[in-house]
C-alpha cells in the first residue's frame, strides 16, 4: 500500500506527502453531528440529572414505576442513544489524535463503537423492557 | 506522533556560559538553544550574558549583538527586523513570537530563546519548516477566476476588501502553526492554524472564484477538523490575529453550503 507519510524514508516531494490521498470531503458531517448531539444533551442531561435527584432515595418499586411511564421511557430511550453516539463521536477524535498505529487505531475504534453500541443497546432494551412489561 | 519526552539524542545538556563583558552594569542573562548537526552531540542551552546598555530593546537586538560580538557561531534567521517577513520566529520566554517586535524588558528571569516547537532543528534557532511551506502551496494561495480578465484591476468593494482584514496581515511566521498541539500531534495531515487562516483568506477574496474547490480541499478529518479550538494560535501570534476565528468560519462555510 501506499505510504504516505511515516513508515518508510521517501524522496516523494513534500507537496506531494501533504497532498497525500486527497481530501476526504466527509469531515464536516461527523463534526457537525457531534455539536448537535451535544445540543440535544443539554436539556436531556438536566432532565436525567433533576430526575435522579426528585427520585434520590426512592425504592426499587417507585424506580420502576417511573421509568415505565411514557414519557420517561421516551426521554430516557433518546438519552440514551444520544449520549452513547455523542461519546462514541468524541472518543474516536481523541483516538485519531493520539494513536498512529494504523492496527491499534483502528482496533480501539472498533471497541468504541462496538462498546458503544452494545452499552446503548442493552440500556434501551432495559428502558423497553420495563416500559413494555409495565 | 505524540511523544511527551523528547528523544534521548534529542535532550538539550548545559552549555557554554560566557560571561558579562568587565565593567558592564546593566546585564541581562539569555539562554538560548544550540545544535550543531556537524556533531554528533545533543544539543545545548549555552548562557550568555549581555550588556544592556549597549544593546537594542529588542530581543532580535540582543541576538545580533551575540552573533556579531560574542559568538559568531549562533545560527538564526532574520531579515526585515520590524515585524513584517516573518523570519526570526522563536520560542521566547515559553511563546512562539518574533524576535525583532518582542521587548526585552517584557520578560521577567533569564530570556530563554529555543527554536519553534516539535519542527526538525537545522541548526540553532532554525527549523525546517518545509513541511508548512509544502502544505501552504496545496491550498494554492493565489487568485482563481474563470471570469476573463479585465483590462484594469479587478474591482472589490469597501466591504468585500474589508473581508481579507486580519488575514492578509499574516507574515507567515508559523509561531501559530508551531504551538498548535494538534499540529504537533498530526503536522502530517493537519494543515495546521497558518495555513488555514491563508486557505479561509482565498475563500473570503470576493475576486476569488474557486471558493467551492477550496472548501472541498479542506473539508477532511484531517486536514481541518483535528482544530479542536485549544486557542493557542490565536493567543500566540505576533501580529495579534485571530487564525482560530478564520478556521470557526470556515466550518461554519462547511455547514452552511449543506
Amino acid at each position: 500500500m501506499v505510504d504516505m507519510a511515516r513508515n518508510k524514508r521517501q524522496l516523494r516531494s513534500n507537496l506531494s506527502r501533504v497532498r497525500g490521498l486527497g481530501s476526504t470531503r466527509e469531515g464536516v458531517h461527523h463534526w457537525w453531528a457531534q455539536r448537535m448531539s451535544a445540543v440535544a444533551l443539554i436539556p436531556l442531561s438536566m432532565w436525567f440529572v433533576y430526575s435522579l435527584i426528585t427520585l434520590t432515595g426512592a425504592d426499587y418499586q417507585s424506580f420502576h414505576a417511573w421509568a415505565s411511564e411514557f414519557g420517561n421511557s421516551v426521554f430516557l430511550v433518546l438519552f440514551i442513544v444520544t449520549l452513547f453516539h455523542h461519546a462514541q463521536l468524541g472518543v474516536t477524535v481523541v483516538i485519531e489524535d493520539y494513536v498512529h498505529s494504523e492496527a491499534i487505531k483502528m482496533a480501539m475504534v472498533l471497541v468504541v463503537k462496538y462498546g458503544t453500541m452494545l452499552f446503548a443497546a442493552s440500556s434501551v432494551f432495559a428502558v423497553l423492557k420495563i416500559s413494555l412489561a409495565g | 506522533m505524540v511523544e511527551f519526552m523528547l528523544p534521548k539524542n534529542s535532550r538539550p545538556k548545559k552549555g557554554k556560559t560566557w560571561p558579562a563583558p568587565a565593567g558592564a552594569g546593566n546585564t541581562r542573562t539569555f539562554k538560548i538553544y544550540r545544535y550543531d548537526p556537524d556533531l554528533s552531540e545533543n544539543p545545548r542551552i549555552d548562557t550568555y550574558v549581555v550588556d544592556m546598555d549597549t544593546c537594542g530593546p529588542m530581543v532580535l537586538d540582543a541576538l545580533v549583538k551575540i552573533k556579531n560580538e560574542i559568538d559568531s557561531t549562533l545560527t538564526f534567521r532574520r531579515s526585515c527586523r520590524e515585524g513584517v517577513c516573518g523570519s526570526c520566529a522563536f520560542n521566547i520566554d515559553g511563546t512562539n513570537t518574533i524576535a525583532c517586535t518582542k521587548p526585552i524588558a517584557d520578560i521577567r528571569g533569564d530570556v530563554k530563546i529555543y527554536p519553534l516547537p516539535h519542527m526538525p532543528v537545522i541548526k540553532d534557532l532554525v527549523p525546517d519548516l518545509s513541511v508548512p511551506y509544502a502544505q501552504y502551496a496545496s491550498i494554492e494561495p493565489w487568485l482563481k477566476s474563470d471570469t476573463p480578465a479585465p483590462t484594469s484591476e479587478r474591482l472589490q468593494s469597501v466591504d468585500e476588501r474589508a473581508e481579507l482584514d486580519g488575514m492578509w496581515e499574516c507574515i507567515l511566521c508559523f509561531s501559530c502553526q508551531t504551538s498548535c498541539p494538534s499540529y504537533w500531534w498530526n503536522g502530517d495531515r493537519y494543515l495546521g492554524p497558518a495555513i488555514l487562516l491563508q486557505a479561509y483568506r482565498w475563500i473570503a477574496d470576493s475576486r476569488d472564484e474557486a471558493a467551492g474547490e477550496r472548501l472541498d480541499n479542506v473539508d477532511d478529518p484531517f486536514r481541518l477538523y483535528r482544530c479542536h479550538t485549544i486557542m493557542n494560535c490565536t493567543n500566540t501570534c505576533p501580529k495579534g490575529l485571530n487564525p482560530g476565528q478564520a478556521i470557526g468560519e470556515i466550518k461554519s462555510l462547511l455547514i452552511n453550503r449543506r
